[in-house]
């Protein structure tokens, strides 16, 4: 009820523009059915997905709430949150006033990590296939990411390749937690086609490489699982610096979706720092790593980190740069971000305008 | 001497005295790994987390003709005592007994390392203290080792690596913390890894430098572990120290951590307050190296993200190359809080140091 009459009020007072750079499509095995060979979808229903952690149908780390979501999230039609589009029309874009939103699909259906890569290849086309067809048809708001079966390079630069010539797709998508760090050789191909495609390659937290989630091992719970999204995502960027891939592509472009942003500057202090003495190791880098960040890095905004001072989020926010920061509200998981209120109160009105939407509309050529 | 960023009577929380190899360790083998370490040729336990001519392991001028520096008290005291001006400083010898998976064997050479430090280093400069290095292989071994090292007031900490083979927090390391708590030593956990898992979450990298950067990784996961399995809710007393972690990665950890533990404390409901009081009261950190830009202000803004004048420890991280000259105090920091990072606080954490050595 409150959340109903503030979005009133707000409406009244601004029209900001928002895009929402992390939307959860939530495509269905089903909906695969279509764009599978019957030797894929028999497989499917025999073997199912076979992901590097153990679970037929759950996790390890069990979620916090069913399907990690929030609980108004269950549409009405009764599929699953982020299954119903009218329903996400109704409770997500129309309510916030979105522009747009980049569809982010998760989950087994789309293939990733899965341990049989021709499976993974399989669905990474097909998920592409579902997101036009059961989405961006219907609602032309969102906007698709060219799913990779990312455990093959070469594969995945056919799928990129294959989609780029439609303009509906925005990003190369693939996720933060693989079999390599994301700067390893295998995964070259991924950058090359998404370089000569001018997109730029989203990579969301979450995915299952087979590797404990701290190099200590497995912790045992969910919290750690979410706060670990953060290291993991430090040792992909500190890999795609090392191993020199923003030499090697200079137009790459990466955005960080759901990584959180506030270890960013941190990190590259640290990596500039041990660089100065390291640098005979990697000659490969012609400048300092937190250039390449600066350069090279986009990211978005949920989950927004939560400082006890509010003027210290700003300041790492300023360091990071306020033209790399975009929002995204991770709709419809529980620890969904409200466009309303989530950045900072203090934030200027030019810096609300970049990161609501000015910086995803020059990134992802959006209009 | 402008701009000698040091403290007189300072205690240096993190020196590193160098075993060369295993030679050094044969007195203080009992027989049969003496005669193991002979016959079977096990030369060196050094590990790869920092190679040895590696220069981040230590400056060129400090090295001996064989690469190896601080091999020697007089070579540390020569920098740390007499150019740096320190009046104590506590050793953390790094020696890969971590290493090796024969939970026998570690124990022996933990045993070994210890009792060569306190005869070759602890005898030989009263102004050294030292951290028992301990066998996490094996738990109960583990706490043997605290229980033996203890009766040695000079000993002031007890020592382990901040990549393990599994998370510091996990419940069956408990008794190593009440071992510790019960002879008021902090645990000193220090940059460095078992290698039982890959040094990032993705993996084997590539370069060293990418595994030196994980090691702020690898601290982050044990700050998280302590602290959601409940470790500082079982001792309230357990005092951790972070030794040659980085630093400033710390307040955007706990903004994350902080923000998911809001929305997920059912799932740890021991934890019952917010991860950065908890840091706060338990956790201190050793000012080498300082993760931060040259620049004084930027030094001071990423200080004062910390938001608390207790938790830093001097320590100049000798022999690794962390900074030239003689600023072992990052510039930017005020002289007041210099004054608590040299002696207020170190004395505030190792109860022993306040103690008469024996």
């Amino acid at each position: 009820m409150n959340i109903e009459v503030r979005a009133k009020d707000h409406a009244q007072q601004s029209k900001l523009s928002i895009i929402d750079c992390d939307f959860h499509p939530r495509l269905t095995h089903e909906q695969m059915k279509p764009f599978l060979t019957n030797q894929w979808w028999s497989y499917l229903q025999t073997y199912g997905n076979r992901q590097r952690h153990g679970q037929a149908k759950g996790y390890n780390y069990p979620k916090i709430v069913p399907q990690a979501s929030r609980r108004d999230a269950w549409p009405p039609s009764g599929g699953p949150p982020g299954s119903d589009v009218d329903f996400c029309r109704e409770q997500h874009l129309d309510f916030y006033g979105i522009d747009y939103g980049i569809l982010t699909p998760l989950g087994s259906s789309t293939g990733n990590g899965d341990q049989n890569v021709e499976l993974s290849i399989a669905l990474a086309s097909a998920a592409n296939e579902g997101q036009l067809a059961y989405w961006t048809a219907k609602e032309p708001r969102l906007k698709p990411s060219i799913v990779v079966p990312y455990e093959d390079g070469v594969a995945s630069a056919a799928e990129v390749r294959k989609r780029a010539a439609n303009n509906e797709f925005k990003q190369v998508f693939l996720l933060s937690k693989i079999a390599e760090a994301h700067g390893r050789k295998r995964y070259w191909p991924i950058y090359e086609a998404a370089a000569e495609a001018g997109l730029p390659v989203g990579i969301h937290a979450f995915g299952y490489g087979g590797w404990p989630l701290t190099n200590s091992g497995y912790p045992s719970f969910y919290i750690e699982e979410m706060t670990e999204h953060a290291t993991g995502a430090q040792a992909m960027v500190t890999s795609m610096i090392m191993e020199g891939i923003f030499e090697r592509w200079p137009e790459l472009k990466i955005v960080l979706i759901e990584c959180g942003f506030g270890w960013l500057p941190a990190l590259g202090w640290r990596l500039d720092k041990h660089w100065k003495r390291l640098k005979d190791e990697v000659p490969h880098l012609k400048m300092a790593p937190s250039e390449y960040i600066r350069k090279h890095i986009w990211v978005t905004t949920q989950p927004m980190e939560e400082t006890e001072n509010p003027d210290h989020l700003l300041e790492v926010m300023n360091w990071i740069g306020m033209d790399r920061i975009m929002f995204s509200s991770d709709y419809p998981h529980w620890d969904f971000d409200d466009p309303f209120v989530s950045l900072p109160p203090s934030l200027t009105d030019e810096q609300r305008r970049m990161i609501y939407s000015g910086n995803a509309r020059a990134l992802y050529r959006l209009d | 001497m402008t701009d000698v960023l040091t403290e007189v009577g300072a205690i240096d929380c993190d020196v590193h005295p160098t075993v060369p190899d295993n030679k050094a360790l044969l007195p203080y083998l009992e027989e049969f790994w003496r005669d193991s370490v002979v016959s079977r040729g096990i030369n060196s336990l050094e590990s790869i987390s920092y190679p040895t001519r590696s220069p981040l392991t230590s400056r060129p001028e400090w090295r001996g003709k064989d690469g190896f520096a601080a091999t020697d008290p007089r070579d540390l005291a020569a920098q740390v005592f007499d150019r740096w001006q320190a009046g104590t400083a506590i050793l953390n010898c790094l020696y890969g007994v971590q290493l090796v998976y024969n939970e026998d064997m570690a124990k022996a050479f933990c045993s070994a390392l210890n009792d060569y430090i306190a005869r070759e280093w602890l005898d030989r400069d009263p102004r050294l203290r030292a951290s028992i290095v301990i066998p996490m292989q094996n738990v109960e071994y583990a706490v043997d080792e605290i229980e033996r090292c203890a009766k040695d007031k000079r000993f002031v900490q007890v020592l382990v690596l901040a990549m393990q083979e599994v998370p510091l927090g996990r419940r069956h390391f408990w008794p190593v913390y009440a071992a510790a708590i019960r002879h008021r030593l902090p645990i000193g956990i220090h940059a460095g890894s078992a290698y039982r898992n890959p040094v990032t979450a993705l993996g084997w990298p590539t370069w060293y430098i990418e595994d030196y950067a994980a090691q702020a990784q690898g601290f982050q996961s044990q700050v998280a572990s302590l602290i959601t399995e409940g470790a500082f809710a079982k001792h309230p007393e357990l005092k951790i120290v972070l030794l040659e972690s980085g630093v400033t990665w710390l307040p955007a950890f706990l903004w994350r951590f902080g923000k998911f533990w809001r929305g997920l404390r059912t799932e740890v409901p021991w934890v019952d307050r917010a991860p950065w009081e908890i840091v706060r009261d338990h956790f201190r950190l050793t000012i080498q190296p300082l993760d931060a830009p040259d620049d004084p202000h930027a030094v001071e803004r990423a200080i004062e993200h910390l938001r608390s004048d207790d938790i830093l420890l001097y320590a100049s991280d000798y022999p690794h190359w962390q900074f030239d000259g003689d600023n072992v105090m990052p510039a930017g920091i005020s002289p007041a809080l210099r004054r608590k990072i040299a002696i207020d606080n170190p004395l505030a954490t190792y109860a022993r140091l306040k103690e008469d050595a024996r």
